[in-house]
């Protein structure tokens, strides 16, 4: 084989399907396992239909489409209810993420896990709204008030709502970053640019889409999943362009997250184009998987979950919550 | 729980988004929209075949079931319809039957 | 992973990586007789790994990952590494099995058909099964059923039996010491050891049987049989299924067909003597 086992594995047979006529079975194997760990699977399986690949393969990216197809469904399904629940007060349904991409039927969302919907809603109706939702019989999933106050306070979404006939979440987000991170994109903005993405459900702009994904991959995460976020940066660009994105990014004040986003998305599954030294350590992170799907190199992993914890909460407050964790008997900081 | 208030029309659900097995004592629907699988025991299967496509009010639904099901006579005629309108919030809820405006 | 084990058991390939040799060198005995996976594509990965570089050594602890986790999901003692592994392929198999429907069932057939044994981990399915494969029944699983949701047949799955406590000593009265695992006692559910399927069963594990007679046997009480109403059985079964919800329609269709077509029974059994023999007759009831 020649090559390093390591998630740029992945992105090649993404980027080019054709490619893993060169696979053997020590590839493939390492293939699935690090898309599984990506929650790839099943855009690997579109990616790939229709290319000859090995009788078992194929069995397995079978499996894995009905498998995308099915959570779908499922998802879908919340969001309907819960597009229902939220009619009568005149709020309009907005989703984040994955759902979104899989309502509006974007090539974001094809093949993709959606996991429980993310709603977006102005801070001066959330209340109204999760009161509406608990009255349909969803039930809130805290009910340590510790935990729930800290949720509110410091957190940018109500604790999670747990339906309790279907048992599945959602989760009611007032911005989509929490307001003590040093870096926000603006939540009355995004609401103000909303647009229909399916009949009575609405999203993200098509150039707040790349933002709040850019602002989640640096900004707020620890590039856990960064190759699955970057291709849904790919997809966007590719679907939707990125006419007036560097002014909107600048609004926010994430030009420069959101610039990089589009390179390292380039690097991965486009034309690489002009990637910068910092770009790579990024790249380096990104792309630290073994041929078990397992995240490798955890010096550099250690040195980005410092970091984006230190974005999310201004270094007082993350003292306290720590310490107030740790007096309750909970666990410390995980390390790895 | 919004409920259809006023004179709605209750219909099944298109005939294309629920499959049907008929169990002894029992309904199972496979519901396509929402990938969940529901049990149904009289008399919600008889109220999905009453209403059918073509939709019925509460009342017309009452007096068509009246005679076959649990719904009791004339005596108990208002404690039966809202027994039966809150199953039917139920099936809505759950998206077996759709409600909507009548007229 | 600096250690490596593939096998199939039935349908399903697995590739199990291991920090330690010793319960890879288990594998590779207990496990001599079966293939490989198809064409060296595993289905699922399974690793046994040390939290900490040091706890590969001092006072080791296991910890099981895969391509599906519980990360909740405590470490166990080395000694116990087997069933690190049986524990890493179940949850694969729990969550990420979506060809087949998968039902907690012990699976025996004769002349084609099949028996189902319903009930949960625990339950003495696994001991009974064992024992009716002494008995001139093909063993095609202890844990799970694999109802093809296209054919409506039943896939063998036939890993390792896995006895518990006094089951350890019913079977090994019967078959020779080769046949067993390592007794492993101090687990959470007491003692537990490994039956090897004996190599007919292994040669024939690639031919499903069509489903014949599903029991739910229950252990510890007087002796009595009754037929079971398919509206009961569809909702014991959904109960019993694993992977139901993740299957959608199809697996609605192929537990619907399954209950419709067929007959179930349900057997109280005081001792595994009586058990065997009420199994014996429901079939001959046929």
């Amino acid at each position: 084989m020649g090559r390093a086992v390591t998630g740029w594995l992945l992105a090649r047979a993404l980027r080019m399907p054709e490619s893993v006529a060169a696979l053997d079975p020590d590839a493939w194997n390492a293939v699935i396992a690090m898309a599984r760990a990506e929650q790839m699977i099943g855009t690997l399986a579109w990616r790939l239909d229709g290319v000859v690949v090995p009788a078992s393969v194929a069995r397995i990216l079978d499996d894995a489409r009905a498998s995308a197809a099915q959570g779908q469904v499922v998802a879908l399904w919340e969001a309907e209810v819960a597009r229902r629940m939220l009619a009568p007060l005149d709020v309009r349904l907005v989703l984040l993420n994955g759902t979104a991409f899989a309502v509006g039927e974007m090539r974001a969302g094809v093949g993709r896990s959606i996991g429980d919907p993310d709603i977006l809603v102005s801070r001066d109706r959330i209340d109204a709204v999760e009161a509406a939702l608990l009255a349909a019989g969803w039930e809130s999933v805290e009910p340590d008030p510790y935990d729930a106050a800290n949720h509110r306070t410091w957190m940018y979404a109500r604790s999670p709502l747990i339906h309790r006939d279907r048992a599945r979440r959602i989760d009611l987000h007032h911005a989509i970053l929490p307001p003590t991170a040093r870096i926000t994109p603006d939540p009355a903005a995004l609401l103000a640019d909303v647009v229909e993405i399916a009949p009575g459900m609405f999203g993200l702009s098509p150039n707040d889409r790349l933002v709040h994904v850019a602002a989640h991959l640096f900004a707020g995460g620890d590039l856990a999943g960064g190759m699955r976020t970057l291709w849904d940066v790919h997809c966007l660009v590719a679907e939707f362009g990125s006419d007036g994105l560097e002014v909107r990014a600048r609004n926010h004040a994430l030009e420069h997250a959101v610039a990089r986003a589009l390179r390292l998305a380039e690097a991965l599954y486009g034309d690489a184009r002009r990637v910068t030294l910092v770009d790579r350590l990024y790249l380096h992170r990104v792309t630290a998987r073994d041929g078990w799907g397992r995240p490798t190199r955890p010096v550099t992993r250690m040195a980005f979950s410092v970091r984006s914890h230190w974005l999310r909460m201004p270094p007082g407050l993350l003292v306290r919550y720590l310490s107030a964790k740790w007096l309750k008997g909970g666990g410390g900081p995980s390390s790895a | 729980m919004p409920s259809c208030a006023g004179m709605p029309l209750y219909r099944m659900a298109r005939p294309e988004t629920l499959a049907i097995l008929r169990i002894d004592g029992f309904t199972a629907v496979y519901h396509r929209a929402s990938g969940l699988t529901h049990l149904l025991a009289a008399p919600a299967p008889e109220i999905l075949a009453a209403l059918g496509e073509a939709g019925l009010t509460r009342a017309a639904l009452l007096a068509k079931l009246r005679p076959d099901t649990a719904f009791g006579d004339g005596d108990e005629k208002n404690a039966d319809e809202d027994r039966l309108g809150a199953l039917l919030d139920e099936l809505v809820a759950t998206g077996l039957v759709a409600c909507e405006r009548a007229g | 992973m600096r250690h490596v084990f593939s096998v199939r058991i039935g349908p399903v390939g697995f590739r199990i990586g291991s920090d330690w040799r010793a319960p890879i060198a288990q594998l590779e005995r207990l496990y001599a007789d079966y293939p490989a996976p198809h064409a060296g594509v595993a289905d699922f990965s399974v690793q046994l790994f040390a939290a900490r570089p040091w706890r590969r050594l001092i006072r080791p602890r296991v910890m099981i990952g895969g391509d599906y986790t519980l990360p909740e999901a405590p470490p166990l003692p080395l000694a116990q590494g087997l069933l690190a592994v049986e524990m890493g392929m179940d949850l694969q198999m729990a969550l990420g099995q979506r060809r087949y429907l998968l039902l907690r069932a012990a699976v025996v057939a004769r002349d084609g058909q099949a028996v189902m044994l319903t009930g949960a981990s625990g339950s003495g399915k696994s001991t009974l099964a064992a024992l009716l494969s002494l008995r001139g029944w093909r063993l095609m699983g202890d844990e799970f059923a694999l109802l093809d949701p296209i054919t409506g047949m039943l896939h063998a799955f036939p890993r390792l039996v896995r006895l518990k406590n006094d089951g350890i000593a019913a079977v090994a009265a019967e078959v020779p010491e080769r046949r067993l695992g390592p007794m492993l006692p101090g687990t959470p559910d007491g003692a537990i050891r490994h039956l090897i399927p004996d190599a007919t069963t292994v040669a024939a594990m690639d031919t499903p049987a069509t489903p014949a007679l599903i029991l739910f046997p229950s252990f510890g009480l007087a002796r009595a049989e009754r037929d079971v109403a398919q509206s009961e059985v569809f909702v014991r079964l959904t109960q019993a299924s694993i992977n139901y919800p993740a299957l959608g329609e199809r697996g609605f269709a192929a537990l619907g067909g399954l209950v419709k077509a067929v007959p179930a029974r349900a057997i109280d059994y005081p001792d595994t003597e009586s058990a065997i023999d009420q199994v014996e007759a429901a079939w001959a009831a046929l």
